[in-house]
């Protein structure tokens, strides 16, 4: 049973194909988790299409667009955002798991790179999201959802929302990492609701009570939401006079997916090849 | 690795977390080849030396070299010649067993065939090629611990770390576990073996350690273990009444076990100083009518317990 095992790497160069190849192959993993675990992949993908009848219907019924307009077209960007901060339970989730279950000790004592668990964890779960969006896209433009200002710009709303999600799932690793238990992470789920319901995503923020609306304005999740609506062309963009956010809500997007990034990427990093240390 | 160097070699490793040092000083030296066995209760600081060795954590003070290479500068080259199978079995629970090994191919940088073709042969060899496309989470915690072990031989790595590989098992398992382990052993792979089983160190190892509070207080073959602490003597007698009789004979040799339930009172007796036919003719004109004396060597749980002297941690954990 002789198996000449591969040296290690020595120069930059190799170590970056290194990181490159382990990211590849944890991002693997997470598709044949996916392929294994139909009825989560189902779940992921029926929750965006309950909420586009729960919110367009239930909701909707009872909630007037500012400026007029059709309530379904003001609410997918919201739901569109909404799905992409659930990415902070997801990754959360799974990185707890993996901690908790042993998985991180066998990944820690293998030399591989040091940063590709993190990093393949965030990019299976981009993966996934792409998919979600995709089935989202789907639901919004069967209850009348529409892109109204051409795709050049339709697209730079989408790739705004997988850069939100990118950077919210490096919080979700940083989380996962910290509580290093799959019960625990699971309780901390439904902390993700309120966080996309304090936001402008599915009323006009303009009612809440002034305190509630300074931290709804500021959310990040707003100003994403804000962005979508004015790139897709639907109802409810921000006019006159609304917090610094909203007035410049692309640049505000990505200056807190920015802000996120810097915070939680190398503190995620660091965190995984401490831990247990 | 030169021929001349040892498998594994520490000197004064510790670790600290928070308030309490979980290792305070080992030293260990391990030749390649065999099972090294690291016996302690729980607690003992075991799986903390092992984290170390396996470069999972850091140790504050000390030195430690695995196959050739220092465990904190080398880091990666130790890792490419180590395998790790822990207490908890650590596989990913969603993938087949066949999926995990192809990961950690994989992560070895194997080529995406190699790693395939790895992942079938150790499932061939090790009996588990029915079980290789179940998901790991259906597996039963015998074949979860046979995956793990195995898991850690991908590059056929020429140390090995078990961490408590058989706690928790059935018999059957455990045995399962123990005959993979001689199968590795016979290919000239150094184990390095933690466990709280007495019986087990016993089987399995050629050299034992036994660690307590963070140091090695003990090291050696079983046999030199046992010899240490000298021999015992087993007296069976016939009745009941008999039994104080019997315990006070041998309350003169030294300080007498007893077991009234089975009738035996055992005590220990130093190399040479006692022998056999002295203690029946002691007990003959005691009137002591016995069923049964022997001199044996002490098991390894009477060494342990007397090593440690921390008879109430372990009494529950020696099994049968």
């Amino acid at each position: 049973m002789v198996l000449h095992a591969p040296v290690a790497p020595t120069g930059r160069l190799d170590r970056l194909r290194w990181t490159l190849t382990d990211g590849v192959t944890l991002v693997w993993r997470n598709l044949v988790q996916l392929k294994n675990q139909p009825g989560e992949l189902v779940g992921a993908l029926v929750f965006p299409a309950v909420m586009v009848v729960l919110f367009g219907y239930v909701f909707g019924s009872a909630i007037k667009v500012p400026g007029g307009g059709n309530y379904r077209e003001y609410l997918m960007p919201g739901l569109f955002a909404m799905t992409s901060i659930t990415s902070f339970m997801t990754t959360m989730l799974a990185v707890a798991t993996d901690a908790s279950k042993g998985v991180m000790d066998r990944f820690r004592s293998m030399p591989m790179a040091r940063s590709a668990v993190p990093f393949g964890q965030v990019g299976g779960d981009i993966l996934v999201g792409a998919l979600g969006m995709v089935i989202m896209v789907g639901c919004g433009l069967a209850v009348g959802w529409r892109i109204h200002d051409g795709l050049p710009k339709a697209l730079a709303a989408f790739g705004l929302l997988i850069l939100l999600r990118y950077a919210i799932s490096w919080a979700g690793v940083l989380c996962g990492l910290v509580v290093k238990n799959e019960e625990t992470a699971d309780q901390m789920v439904p902390l993700v609701f309120p966080v996309s319901m304090l936001s402008n995503s599915f009323v006009p923020t303009a009612g809440m009570p002034a305190w509630l609306r300074v931290i709804a304005d500021w959310n990040p999740v707003s100003a994403a939401v804000a962005a979508c609506r004015g790139l897709f062309g639907n109802p409810g963009a921000p006019a006159g006079d609304v917090a610094l956010p909203l007035r410049h809500p692309v640049a505000a997007t990505l200056l807190w997916s920015g802000v996120l990034l810097v915070i939680f990427v190398p503190l995620s990093v660091r965190r995984f090849r401490t831990l247990n240390r | 690795m030169t021929s001349s160097e040892p498998a594994i070699w520490a000197e004064g490793l510790r670790k600290r977390f928070g308030p309490t040092e979980a290792v305070r000083g080992v030293d260990l030296e391990v030749p390649e080849g065999g099972v090294f066995g690291l016996l302690g209760p729980n607690g003992a600081g075991k799986t903390t030396t092992v984290r170390i060795l396996s470069t999972l954590t850091l140790p504050d003070a000390g030195r430690a070299r695995v196959a050739g290479y220092d465990v904190v500068r080398d880091a990666d080259q130790v890792r490419y010649r180590i395998g790790l199978a822990g207490q908890h079995a650590s596989m990913d629970e969603k993938l087949s067993g066949r999926d995990n090994l192809r990961l950690f191919g994989r992560l070895y940088h194997l080529p995406p065939r190699v790693a395939r073709r790895r992942a079938d042969e150790l499932l061939e060899r090790f009996g588990l090629a029915g079980a290789g496309d179940r998901l790991v989470k259906t597996y039963s915690g015998g074949m979860r611990r046979r995956i793990d072990l195995i898991s850690s031989l991908i590059t056929a790595p020429p140390v090995l770390f078990l961490d408590e590989p058989t706690t928790g098992l059935d018999p059957r398992s455990r045995g399962e576990i123990w005959d993979t382990i001689r199968e590795l052993v016979a290919d000239g792979v150094t184990v390095l073996l933690t466990t709280q089983y007495l019986d087990e160190a016993d089987r399995l190892a050629d050299r034992v350690a036994v660690v307590d509070r963070g140091q090695v207080i003990a090291s050696g073959t079983p046999d030199e273990l046992k010899a240490e602490i000298g021999s015992r003597i087993d007296v069976v007698v016939s009745a009941a009444d008999a039994f104080a009789d019997a315990t006070a004979v041998l309350s003169r040799i030294g300080e007498p076990d007893t077991d009234p339930e089975s009738r035996r009172v055992s005590v220990p007796v130093s190399a040479g100083s006692v022998t056999l036919p002295a203690v029946v003719r002691e007990l003959d004109r005691a009137g002591v009518e016995v069923e049964d004396v022997t001199l044996r060597r002490p098991t390894l749980d009477e060494v342990f317990l007397r090593l440690t002297g921390r008879a109430e941690e372990t009494a529950e954990k020696v099994s049968a």
